[in-house]
């Protein structure tokens, strides 16, 4: 073994040196997992169930931007576009993935985890149900698309914008981070002061005396898997702005785990605890990936943090209740 | 099997209509075997038992794999697959615990088995069976490494920490270079012997004997794990995964059997990857992944959590779904997805319902008693089941 003790190494300069880019690349890629942890805490909220398929709800939406982009014109090379003409296919883009993962989201309520309420079905067979699913739909894109990723479509120019001591800051970086962060407040005030969010509470406070109190239970799941199906779509454009080359039959998976382990690291069930996990996630794994100098360290890092901070907070960071969360 | 909550909280009584034939089939079904004699019970046993035993020669023509796959080998996976499912049975079944990182166990006791046999390994090579006891050590070790910091979790949080854990393995057999990554270790080694013409007994190429290797471990291993279910672990097991804060104030000491169930699953897990790796003669990073992982806890719960011989039913089926299928390669996932979610629609309570020995002796008191009373609907097979 002593030959081969160069496998972990820690540079701790490169660290140093790369602090502050790779903490903004990490908040990119955590609004983004922030994005589809929501989706995970809501449903896990109201049905208390792992919707291990929202990951395939993710890839309908990067899919779907991929598509609408292609038939929009765009292609590998940067688009000859004005700025308000990209803004516009970009919005058009966000729509048809946010649509699409939002049908699917509903498809798979619908077909899957109704029947299994109808009859009472123990939790873990809602869990089986959930990863069928996600086998259902990630192969229905498998035999669609086969294995190869679809061509990568580039957006926009992506220059610096902000310089902070020799950190670039960029275009796309800006753009992900305060588009998700106003999403998230957006459903934390949608969850917090409307007559729905009210509805959702108290379903996963208690769907029994919430239903006697006249709230419509069916109607809440799905608009809990709709609204989740939503922000995946958007999720799904920042990720195919970040990773062109991502959108492959199984890219969702990966990602799909990492954003439910920043969903139970901020604390599942709770909206805020999603944004919290995911940024911390996307963060801490870059950090590790810059100290020990290799992609794959990225998720062992993002594990071995979540197993610590679950051992000293065993309901994640924030707690775990939807319905206890207060403004 | 829960009808007195379905019925309050289910508002579609005539679901309910239609779920009832097929309980009271299966309830007639089991009371035509309660009836029969001992010797009949054990007659029908020995030939199920043979029927088991001689699967991969019999080679059934509708169930066969062929041509894309040989049956022989085909049974060898279902059998190790079944191995693990037994083994993750007892950590999520008997104890409740939602482990979706089994397949870390199941890796670490693929490359115990490739480190300290295969050629392309570095470490001293021992003789193939030595790293069956081997494997299921150093499983046990990485199951209460795992267990003692994280068993204070509970469900779902447990469920990420252990899915978390077993894709660290994963990562580090892809990552530290001894364990070769995806180039990985050839010529795994296997046990010895050699056949009346002279070649090898266990050879990649023929399952016959690894799956009879695999089949008599999992006849062993049920009968001490029946034991152990039996006995005051197995009690302990039931009560935490009933109800974890009642047991601890009756005094069970819950963590001390978390993390024995924990390690003996593990123990299983291990030695299921051991016999893979013997089997395939190649072990690489590339099996043991999330998704295999969730493959074992659905073959866990479809069998029915909780019952032995549903595990092991399970196993089987999750093992051979994908390689009958292998034909229409494109869809065989999708198959598999399918099956998976029409079967827990259908059958949420897996194919074989749980057996509860812990309420063996309640239960047929309360039969007696509802025999006494006449009062038909009301007491189910669950509790029948509870025969030992």
């Amino acid at each position: 073994m002593t030959a081969d003790d160069s496998w972990v190494s820690l540079n701790w300069s490169a660290l140093g040196d790369g602090f502050l880019g790779a903490t903004f690349d990490g908040l990119t890629f955590g609004s983004i997992y922030a994005l589809v942890a929501l989706g995970y805490t809501l449903v896990y909220g109201v049905l208390n169930l792992m919707n291990f398929a929202h990951s395939e709800v993710f890839i309908t939406g990067a899919y779907a931007v991929v598509f609408t982009l292609s038939a929009l014109g765009f292609g590998a090379s940067v688009p000859n576009l004005a700025w308000y003409e990209i803004v516009l296919n970009l919005v058009l883009a966000c729509a048809a993935a946010m649509a699409a993962a939002a049908g699917v989201a509903f498809l798979i309520e619908r077909i899957a985890y109704r029947p299994l309420r109808k009859r009472g079905a123990s939790r873990l067979a809602f869990l089986i149900t959930a990863i069928g699913m996600s086998f259902v739909v990630q192969n229905i894109y498998f035999v669609w698309r086969s294995a190869n990723a679809e061509p990568s479509v580039t957006m926009f120019e992506n220059r610096a914008i902000f310089d902070i001591g020799g950190t670039l800051i960029y275009l796309d970086q800006v753009i992900i981070v305060t588009a998700a962060l106003i999403m998230m407040i957006g459903v934390d005030q949608l969850i917090q002061r409307t007559r729905l969010g009210r509805g959702i509470r108290a379903v996963a406070q208690d769907p029994d005396t919430a239903t006697l109190m006249g709230v419509n239970r069916e109607r809440i799941i799905v608009l809990t898997f709709v609204i989740g199906g939503v922000l995946a779509g958007a999720a799904a454009l920042f990720y195919v702005m970040k990773v062109p080359s991502g959108v492959v039959y199984n890219g969702g998976f990966i990602l799909g785990i990492k954003a439910f382990t920043a969903a139970v690291l901020g604390g599942i069930g709770n909206v805020r605890g999603a944004l919290l996990g995911g940024l911390l996630l996307g963060v801490i794994g870059n950090y590790g990936q810059i100290l020990l100098g290799n992609g794959q360290w990225t998720d062992v890092v993002a594990f071995v943090v979540l197993i610590l901070v679950l051992m000293v907070r065993p309901e994640g960071i924030l707690g775990s209740n939807l319905a206890k969360v207060r403004a | 099997m829960t009808t007195p909550i379905e019925s309050a909280a289910n508002e579609q009584a005539h679901l309910e209509e239609q779920a009832q034939p097929g309980e009271s089939r299966r309830g007639r079904l089991t009371e035509r075997w309660d009836h029969l004699e001992r010797w009949q019970q054990w007659g029908f046993l020995a030939l199920g038992g043979a029927l088991v035993f001689f699967l991969p020669v019999i080679n059934p023509p509708i169930l066969s794999t062929e041509p894309a796959n040989d049956f022989p080998i085909a049974c060898a996976n279902m059998a190790i697959y079944a191995l693990a499912a037994l083994g993750l049975n007892v950590v999520v079944g008997q104890a409740g615990l939602l482990d979706l990182g089994y397949i870390g166990f199941f890796a670490v006791g693929a490359y115990v088995t490739a480190l300290w046999t295969s050629d392309d390994s570095t470490f001293v090579h021992i003789p193939y069976l030595w790293t069956l006891p081997l494997a299921a050590i150093v499983t046990i070790a990485f199951g209460i490494a795992l267990g003692v910091p994280t068993l204070r979790l509970r469900g779902d949080y447990l469920a990420i920490v252990t899915l978390g854990f077993g894709e660290i393995i994963r990562l580090l057999a892809t990552i530290v270079p001894a364990l070769q990554g995806q180039t990985g270790f050839k010529n795994v080694g296997s046990p010895p012997g050699t056949a009346s013409d002279g070649t090898k007994l266990f050879a990649i190429n023929n399952g016959t004997p690894w799956y009879w290797l695999t089949v008599a471990l999992i006849v062993l291993l049920m009968l001490l794990l029946g034991n152990l279910e039996r006995s005051r672990v197995g009690r302990a097991w039931i009560a935490t995964r009933e109800d974890e804060d009642a047991a601890e104030v009756m005094g069970v000491p819950t963590f001390k059997f978390k993390v024995w169930a924990f390690a003996i699953g593990a123990a299983l897990g291990g030695l299921s990857g051991a016999l893979f790796g013997g089997l395939n003669g190649f072990v690489n990073n590339q099996k043991f992944d999330v998704q295999t992982s969730m493959l074992f806890l659905a073959a866990v719960v479809l069998g029915g959590a909780g019952n032995k011989f549903g595990a092991i039913l399970g196993g089987a089926f999750v093992a051979y779904l994908p390689l009958r299928f292998t034909g229409i390669a494109e869809y065989k996932y999708l198959i598999f997805g399918v099956t998976l979610v029409t079967l827990m629609i259908f059958r949420p309570q897996g194919l074989l319902g749980a057996r509860n020995h812990l309420l063996a002796y309640a239960g047929r008191a309360r039969d007696w008693l509802a025999q006494r009373e006449r009062h038909p609907q009301h007491h189910q097979s669950s509790q029948k089941e509870g025969r030992t």
